[in-house]
């Protein structure tokens, strides 16, 4: 697991073949990671979440931010297993209250993350999650949603990474750990 | 029904749930007063208890019931992901997303269900489900009923069987309602705050 291919923990592969790749979706040429295909599987969605339950218990993480809609699946029971708050970071105006927003890009223009003021507070340590790390565009909005509070991002946690977009580049700094690489 | 009404009368988890969950006034728009979870999710001891009580249920409608094991967690999106995962890793079911159109990568089967001024869909992987499957149905809150109508109708297009449907909260529309569509309707809380609801 994380950042470089070390010894890699055994439950990985079994994460790994659940994962499926679907062709030409959402536009030809584009390799779609599937992980609805994992969730499916109890033994292998409860090993993903417990490989990054046991990162971090022990890391004093106060929140977990999920990026929406995939981000939901995963960072919840991570903030169950290890006490922390869980904040969604949604498109616009889904979320009801006050919110602060970043912009980020896409392909084509440009969309934005929202996050709740007062979910986050100065101090608490973050962890951000997403199914996914492709260019990092949308995790880099997150971390700037984040330190804009006050809070210091620990890591950023995904299922996934598509290396050769160099997303890890564009994460200010911050560490990445990821469990299956698709080149 | 109400989980006061069912076993859990005094239970004083669910007035912490119900004291967590944050009323927003006129959104999306004027008049409605929207129940709010976010502030629920970041009360870990609330949003654990929640958890725990739908796992304490499903995790004994499999001792109880002769059939099979409780297969099955299908959660509406989005607001849904956030409680359908936790509760399908506790009990070891499976958890399918049904989600808004054009999500999911692979074949879908669709549902339409009304909204106020015009309609919806909702979506599922044809191969998520197979006939047989028991399945549990989440969303964090039920209004009319029009989703859950919906996602029922897709799992039993496919065969399979809607033990009960679950949410956080339930507007009065569905107090006094134990049934939706024929399927069980269970629910921890009713809305916190004023008169005029959604």
């Amino acid at each position: 697991m994380s950042g470089n291919k070390q010894e890699e923990d055994p439950r990985i592969n079994g994460i790994k073949t659940k994962i499926r790749v679907v062709p030409d979706f959402p536009k030809k040429g584009i390799m779609f990671q599937d992980i609805t295909t994992v969730l499916l599987d109890p033994k292998a969605f409860k090993d993903t979440i417990d490989l990054f339950v046991e990162r971090y218990r022990d890391k004093n993480i106060s929140v977990v931010a999920g990026i929406e809609a995939r981000g939901f699946l995963f960072g919840p029971p991570i903030a169950l297993a290890i006490g922390a708050k869980f904040v969604p970071l949604r498109k616009p105006k889904k979320l009801p209250g006050e919110t602060i927003f970043e912009e980020y890009e896409l392909e084509y223009g440009n969309d934005r993350l929202e996050m709740h003021v007062g979910a986050v507070e100065a101090g608490d340590r973050a962890l951000v999650v997403d199914d996914l790390i492709a260019t990092g565009g949308t995790l880099c909005a997150a971390i700037n949603l984040l330190e804009r509070v006050g809070a210091e991002v620990v890591e950023c946690a995904c299922v996934i990474e598509l290396p050769e977009l160099k997303g890890r580049q564009r994460l200010k700094g911050k560490p990445l750990c990821m469990l299956v690489e698709y080149r | 029904m109400f989980a006061a009404e069912n076993g859990l009368k005094g239970d004083p988890r669910l007035e912490a749930i119900s004291a967590a969950i944050r009323v927003v006034p006129n959104f999306p728009k004027k008049g409605i007063m929207f129940q709010d979870i976010t502030t629920l999710l970041l009360d870990h001891k609330a949003f654990k208890h929640t958890i725990d009580i739908f796992v304490d249920r499903y995790k004994d409608m499999q001792i109880s019931v002769v059939a099979d094991d409780m297969q099955m967690i299908v959660g509406v999106e989005a607001r849904g992901f956030m409680f359908g995962p936790p509760i399908a890793l506790a009990i070891g079911a499976k958890f399918v997303p049904l989600r808004k159109p054009g999500k999911l990568p692979g074949k879908v089967i669709s549902e339409s269900y009304e909204l106020e001024y015009g309609h919806d869909r909702l979506e599922m992987h044809v191969d998520a489900v197979e006939p047989l499957e028991r399945v549990i149905i989440i969303d964090d809150l039920v209004a009319t009923g029009g989703t859950l109508s919906a996602a029922i109708s897709l799992m039993e297009s496919q065969g399979a069987e809607v033990v009960e449907c679950a949410c956080v909260i339930g507007l009065p529309e569905v107090k006094g309602q134990h049934k939706l569509k024929g399927k069980p309707l269970y629910v921890l809380v009713e809305p916190s705050g004023l008169d005029e609801f959604c």
